[in-house]
C-alpha cells in the first residue's frame, strides 16, 4: 500500500532544490512499464518533473548509492529513505562509508513494496499496474484486468518487515511507525529444527542454483569493500566458475560471515537474486544467534553502536559451550 | 505436418527419450528450467526459461583439459568425450536465433571443438510463442515468434501439438514418432500463427527499431554523454550477461588440484572489474566503460564483424532480471532517440 504519493515526494524535492538545501536528488526514474523503475540522480527541476517516479515498485535500498554519490563532490544530495533503508543508512555511517554532511535525508513512510520480479511470476504479460489503497489492478495484454489484494502481491522481504520506524532522517514525510513484531526468525527456526542432513540438503538445493552473478554482493549495503576478495585474481578464491556446488557454498557462507553483526536484514540480497535463493536466511541465522548469545542487537538502529561480535566483554558466552552442535541452535 | 493430442505428451516424451536424451522446460521453485526428462516430469507452461538454452552448447563451467605433473614431465590429458545425441524440446524463437549468434563466434576458424561437438549432436525442437510477454521484442531483430527456426517446429493449440520438420534430422525423428503421431493439415497451424501475429502486434515494445545501430557505428555512439546517466545505477553484477542467450565471453584458468592441474573455462562478464584483465591491467576502469562495452558489443561491434547481425535476440531476460531495471531497450531508446541522430 502506498503511503505517500509521487507528488508529495516530487514537491518536497522541488522545494529543497529551490531553497538551496540540496543540489541533487536521488530518486527513481520511470521505466518502460510501471514496475521497472531505476535509481537515478536528478540534477535539476526539469529532470525531476520529467522522469521522477515514486510507486509501489520503488523498493531498492538507496543507502549504498550514498557512498559513490557523495564521493568526490561537494554537492549536497537529497535521499528518500524507507524505514528499512534508514537502518542501512546508519550502519554505513557507523562504518564511516559516506559523509553525513553531504546528505539530506527525508524519511518516507512505507506500507510495504511490490516486486516486479515476483509479480511477473504470478501474472503473465503485465502491461500496467495501479495501486488503489489495499487493492492492486494489474492490466494484462491478453487476459484483461486482474484485481488482487495488496497483501497477496507484497514482495517476499516485506512480509517480515521488522520496522515501520525510521532510525535516521532530517525530515519526515507523514507519520512515523513502530518497530514491528516481524516473525522474521520463524523460517530460521524451521531450518534449525531440521536434522543436519536435511539442512545440508536444503542449502545444497538452494545454493546449487547460484550462477555467480554476484548481484547479492553488489547490491548489499554491508558489502562495501573497495575490492572484494572474490574479484581479486591474486586471492586464490576469485574463481568465477561454478565448478561444483562447494564453490557456491563457500562464497555465500563467507559473505554471510563477513556481514555478520553488520547486516541490518534489509533483504536486498534475496530481492535481486535471479535464481530465487533465500540468501537472507543465512544472515538471519547470524542475527538470531547473535541475539541469543549477546542479547538483542539490531545493526543500524543507532549510529556508532558496536556489534557484539566486535565488542569483547568478560560476560560474553563461549559459543562452543553455549550451544550443543547438531541440536537446535547449531 | 504431424500432430499429437496434448494428453499424449508423456507418450511423446517417452518415445523421444528412447531415441536419445531429452531436455525440456519444467517448472521449478525458481521458475522454468531445462531439465532432463524423466517419467512424471511435465512440460512448463512458462513462456521462457530463466536461464537460456545456450547452457547446452556453452556451459557455465567446463573442464578443457588436465595436466599431470611428475618431476620434470608434464603430461597433457585430453578430457574431451564425444557428446551423446540429445533433443532440446520447447526452445523459443529467440533462443533458436541465439544459436546462430553463438555459432558465428564458436564455429568461426579456429573452431571451438568443445562447442561444435555439442552443437552437432543436438536436435532442436522449437515452439511458437502463443503468449508473448510485455518484455518480448524479438521482432526488433527480425525474429518471428510465430515461425521459429529449428529441426522441428511445434505449434500448440488448445488440445493438440503440431509438428513441422524443417531439416533432414528433424524429418528422421518425426518419422520415428509416426506410430504415436497422426497426419495433420496446415489449417489449425495457420490459425495459430495468425493468433500469435495478432498478439505480437499488441506488444508494447513492438516499435523498437535497430535503425541507427549496426556495423561501423562505433564513433557515433562511443562518446555519447548519455552513457554516464544510463550506467550510473548499474551495480556491476553479471545478471544480465549470465541470463543472456547471446553473451558468449569466457575466461580460461588453471586450477591446481594439488596433484595436477585442471584447465577450465567459465562464463565471464564484461560487467566485472577483472574482465579481460591484462598485464597492464583492466582496460575498462569504470563501470561506465564496462556497461558501454556490453551494449556496444550487441549493437555495434558484433554486427560490424558479422555481416550486420545484431547479438541481441529480444528475449527480454535482462529486462526481467536486472536488479536496477536497466537494459538494452532503455539504452536503444535513449541512444537512438537523439534529436541529432
Amino acid at each position: 500500500m502506498q503511503e505517500v504519493t509521487r507528488d508529495a515526494l516530487l514537491n518536497k524535492a522541488l522545494e529543497l532544490l529551490k531553497n538551496g538545501t540540496v543540489d541533487r536528488v536521488l530518486g527513481y526514474r520511470v521505466g518502460e512499464f510501471s514496475y521497472d523503475v531505476t535509481p537515478a540522480v536528478f540534477e535539476n527541476e526539469d529532470a525531476l518533473k520529467k522522469d521522477f517516479c515514486w510507486n509501489s515498485f520503488c523498493g531498492a535500498n538507496f543507502s549504498k548509492y550514498l557512498i559513490s554519490e557523495t564521493a568526490k563532490t561537494e554537492k549536497k544530495l537529497l535521499v528518500f529513505l524507507k524505514p528499512c533503508d534508514s537502518y542501512s543508512f546508519n550502519q554505513l555511517l557507523t562504518e564511516h562509508r559516506f559523509d553525513r554532511e553531504k546528505v539530506y535525508a527525508v524519511g518516507v513512510p512505507c506500507g510495504g513494496m511490490l516486486s516486479g520480479k515476483d509479480l511477473r511470476e504470478k501474472v503473465e504479460s503485465v502491461s500496467d499496474v495501479s495501486v488503489n489503497g489495499d487493492k492492486v489492478t494489474v492490466k494484462t495484454l491478453f487476459d484483461g484486468d486482474l484485481e488482487f489484494d495488496f497483501e497477496t502481491l507484497l514482495s517476499d522481504r516485506c512480509k517480515n518487515c521488522k520496522s515501520k520506524k525510521h532510525v535516521a532522517y532530517d525530515e519526515l514525510l507523514g507519520e512515523d511507525g513502530e518497530v514491528l513484531d516481524s516473525h522474521r526468525f520463524d523460517e530460521v527456526e524451521r531450518l534449525e529444527q531440521m536434522t543436519p542432513d536435511e539442512r545440508f540438503a536444503f542449502w545444497q538445493g538452494e545454493l546449487s542454483r547460484c550462477i555467480r552473478c554476484n548481484a547479492c554482493r553488489d547490491v548489499c549495503p554491508a558489502c562495501t569493500c573497495e575490492k572484494c576478495v572474490f574479484d581479486n585474481p591474486n586471492s586464490g578464491v576469485q574463481n568465477k566458475a561454478a565448478a561444483d556446488s562447494f564453490e557456491e557454498k563457500m562464497f555465500h557462507i563467507i559473505r554471510a560471515f563477513h556481514v555478520a553483526g553488520r547486516c541490518t536484514d534489509c533483504g536486498e540480497c534475496s530481492r535481486v537474486c535471479p535464481q530465487h535463493i533465500p540468501l537472507h536466511l543465512l544472515n538471519r541465522k547470524f542475527i538470531k544467534d547473535i541475539n541469543s548469545f549477546y542479547g538483542d542487537y539490531q545493526a543500524g538502529a543507532e549510529v556508532g553502536s558496536r556489534a557484539p561480535i566486535v565488542n569483547y566483554t568478560t560476560d560474553d558466552p563461549e559459543p562452543s559451550e553455549a550451544v550443543e552442535r547438531g541440536h537446535g541452535n547449531a | 505436418m504431424r500432430k499429437i493430442s496434448l494428453s499424449k505428451l508423456p507418450e511423446l516424451f517417452s518415445a523421444i527419450a528412447k531415441t536419445s536424451a531429452l531436455y525440456l522446460p519444467v517448472d521449478t521453485k525458481a521458475g522454468a528450467k531445462f531439465e532432463a526428462w524423466a517419467v512424471g516430469k511435465t512440460l512448463s507452461n512458462a513462456l521462457n526459461t530463466v536461464r537460456s538454452a545456450k547452457d547446452f552448447f556453452f556451459p557455465q563451467t567446463e573442464n578443457l583439459m588436465d595436466f599431470k605433473v611428475e618431476g620434470k614431465n608434464i603430461e597433457l590429458i585430453d578430457t574431451r568425450k564425444e557428446c551423446e545425441d540429445f533433443v532440446l524440446f520447447g526452445v523459443r524463437a529467440c533462443d533458436v536465433k541465439s544459436f546462430e549468434v553463438l555459432d558465428r563466434v564458436f564455429l568461426a576458424e579456429p573452431q571451438d571443438t568443445y562447442y561444435k561437438n555439442r552443437r552437432e549432436h543436438a536436435l532442436i525442437i522449437s515452439t511458437a510463442c502463443n503468449k508473448p510477454q510485455e518484455t518480448c521484442f524479438c521482432g526488433t531483430f527480425g525474429i518471428d515468434a510465430a515461425e521459429p527456426s529449428g529441426d522441428i517446429v511445434t505449434y500448440r493449440t488448445d488440445d493438440e501439438l503440431f509438428f513441422d520438420a524443417k531439416t533432414e534430422k528433424g524429418k528422421k525423428l518425426l518419422d520415428a514418432l509416426s506410430s504415436i503421431t497422426e497426419e495433420a493439415d496446415e489449417k489449425a497451424v495457420d490459425q495459430q500463427k495468425a493468433l500469435i501475429r495478432e498478439r505480437l502486434q499488441k506488444l508494447p515494445l513492438k516499435d523498437l527499431k535497430t535503425e541507427g545501430f549496426g556495423s561501423g557505428k562505433t564513433a557515433e555512439f562511443f562518446d555519447d554523454p548519455q552513457w554516464k546517466e544510463l550506467s550510473s545505477a548499474c551495480l556491476g553484477c553479471g545478471t544480465c550477461t549470465f541470463v543472456c542467450p547471446t553473451c558468449q565471453c569466457y575466461d580460461i584458468k588453471d586450477f591446481d588440484t594439488g596433484h595436477g592441474i585442471k584447465r577450465f573455462r567459465c562464463w565471464d562478464s564484461c560487467m566485472y572489474s577483472d574482465f579481460t584483465k591484462m598485464s597492464a591491467g583492466q582496460p575498462r576502469l569504470t563501470q561506465l566503460e564496462r556497461f558501454r562495452q556490453r551494449f556496444m558489443h550487441k549493437l555495434v561491434y558484433y554486427p560490424t564483424n558479422n555481416d550486420g547481425l545484431f547479438s541481441c535476440v529480444g528475449c527480454g531476460r535482462c529486462l526481467a532480471k536486472c536488479p536496477i531495471n536497466m537494459n538494452i531497450v532503455k539504452v536503444m531508446k535513449a541512444l537512438g532517440g537523439r534529436e541529432d541522430a
